[in-house]
């Protein structure tokens, strides 16, 4: 999400808007749009807050696409040739991670992919994109979707998420479905009054809930929502440090069209069928690296001391070689400590391996640890 | 009594004889949010006016702290390197950062006074 637009274009904003500044939201530009970096909790509290109860997010600037076609299997082979994901197996209302990739197999952006829940619906599948890939990933299935089947912004929805522990116990309040969805399941129903489109996911490593909606409602639902005990807003800044924690890529900066899936770990959302039939996009490297190894690796990365280490900075071995670079690195709220992510040759990926960071021109202390730093609390 | 000076990169400086004591401002430390990581300078360095001698972090980001004038570090604040947070609560007292002997006094006339600095502020927000 570090592509930037031109500066010189205006900044879009969400259907919450208004009700960020209300809140007394400090806003800066992201990925195109004015979006709420932190309220006035702050993002040390909003994190913690986040792990202990349930937070609020608007993800409405991200990009909700349909993919249309005749029927289930046209539509899930055509997107199958794009991605590595199994999604002709996509049971009835089942959610998929997955990645857009180019034909050398680097990662053109990561999404989820959804077979709705109804029959009615057979042949259309939900994706969710990254709001800075959105117009460009549209662009890319539109020229490689054979013409039968179809791709369209859904730019009149919003999309919220509630994510947390007790996100469950206001969905048990007001909704009559919704808090009886599996992990990576989705159905459309009630949410207070409000129709919706909600799947048990997210980004955080927490339980919890994201929502889709008509962006006309997305206000009084993220009333009703924040009218709920145990609900904060919560910003950017500390959806970045949950997911940090949980260990989750951040799209332009753990992974891109350099990456593969293999080497940034995610070797878990390529399917058995599709590894073994292949036909998508880059499909022998990917091969290759799952045959052999991957040259480098994606891992997590704990400094010793108090500091951290942001992205950009370099990693070398104990002698003193250039071994890799962070591609993710701040402040753990729930770890009270650094933590990182980033990229090692494989022969030093293992963990425990010792590190130096190279920070302010100084090295220091680290070791390769398995992510995520902070335990995922799925509902499974 | 002491003479109190602020720079814009939002250091403040309080002079006592030829010591100058210097921190980051209340509004410095609003701005970063929560500080998480703070690094002081050893006591020998010398310094020149505007150079990055120690760094601050937020959960968003690392800031540098610049020598607001040019001297010798005679002191760090041992306190700050144990617990970050006094930034947050007391930006423009006990979380001072150090302590610069000054090689140039005449240095502090390019920097601004508490009406001067409120104003810069104001200016710039």
């Amino acid at each position: 999400m570090s592509a930037e637009p031109g500066q010189n274009e205006p900044l879009k904003r969400t259907p919450l808007y208004d009700l960020h500044v209300a809140l007394g939201a400090k806003m800066v530009p992201f990925a195109g749009y004015e979006m709420p970096v932190q309220y006035p909790l702050g993002i040390l509290k909003e994190h913690l807050h986040t792990r202990a109860g349930a937070g609020l997010f608007d993800v409405s600037h991200m990009g909700q696409a349909y993919v249309d076609g005749p029927d289930l299997a046209t539509t899930a082979r055509a997107l199958e040739a794009l991605v590595p994901a199994d999604i002709a197996g996509l049971r009835p209302g089942q959610q998929r991670y997955s990645q857009l990739l180019n034909d050398e197999g680097g990662i053109i952006d990561d999404l989820m992919v959804t077979r709705p829940a109804l029959a009615k619906d057979d042949g259309r599948l939900l994706v969710v994109v990254n709001a800075a890939c959105k117009d460009g990933d549209i662009a890319h299935m539109r020229s490689r979707l054979p013409s039968a089947v179809t791709v369209r912004l859904a730019d009149d929805r919003a999309l919220l998420a509630l994510q947390g522990p007790t996100a469950k116990d206001v969905m048990a309040r007001l909704s009559d479905m919704a808090g009886g969805l599996a992990f990576m399941t989705a159905a459309n129903g009630k949410i207070g009054d409000f129709d919706c489109h909600v799947s048990r996911s997210g980004y955080t490593g927490e339980d919890g809930f994201e929502i889709s909606l008509a962006a006309a409602q997305a206000t009084d639902l993220a009333k009703l929502l924040l009218a709920q005990p145990n609900v904060q807003p919560i910003g950017l800044g500390a959806r970045d440090s949950l997911r940090l924690e949980a260990g989750l890529c951040l799209y332009g900066h753990d992974i891109d069209e350099t990456t593969s899936p293999v080497e940034a770990g995610l070797t878990w959302s390529i399917q058995k069928r599709r590894r073994a039939e292949g036909g998508f996009p880059g499909c022998q490297r990917i091969r290759d690296e799952l045959a052999r190894g991957p040259g480098r690796k994606r891992v997590g990365i704990k400094p010793a001391g108090r500091a951290p280490a942001r992205e950009g900075t370099e990693m070398q071995s104990t002698q003193g070689e250039r071994i890799g670079i962070v591609t993710s690195g701040g402040f753990g709220p729930s770890v009270n400590g650094p933590v990182a992510m980033g990229y090692v040759q494989s022969a030093n990926a293992a963990p425990g391996t010792s590190v130096n960071l190279m920070v302010r021109g100084k090295a220091l202390a680290a070791s390769v640890v398995p992510l995520p730093f902070f335990p995922h609390r799925y509902a499974r | 009594m002491a003479i109190e000076r602020f720079s814009k990169d939002h250091e403040w400086v309080r002079v006592e004889g030829d010591i100058a004591t210097v921190g980051i401002t209340d509004h410095a430390q609003g701005q970063l949010g929560d500080v998480v990581f703070v690094e002081v300078p050893e006591v020998g360095r010398k310094a020149a006016a505007g150079e990055a001698v120690a760094v601050v972090e937020s959960v968003k980001a690392a800031s540098d702290v610049f020598a607001p004038v040019s001297g010798e570090v005679v002191e760090a604040n041992a306190d700050l390197a144990a617990n970050f947070a006094l930034v947050n609560e007391d930006a423009e007292g006990k979380a001072w950062f150090f302590k610069i002997k000054l090689a140039n006094a005449a240095e502090l006339d390019k920097l601004m006074d508490r009406a001067a600095y409120d104003a810069f502020v104001k200016d710039n927000a």
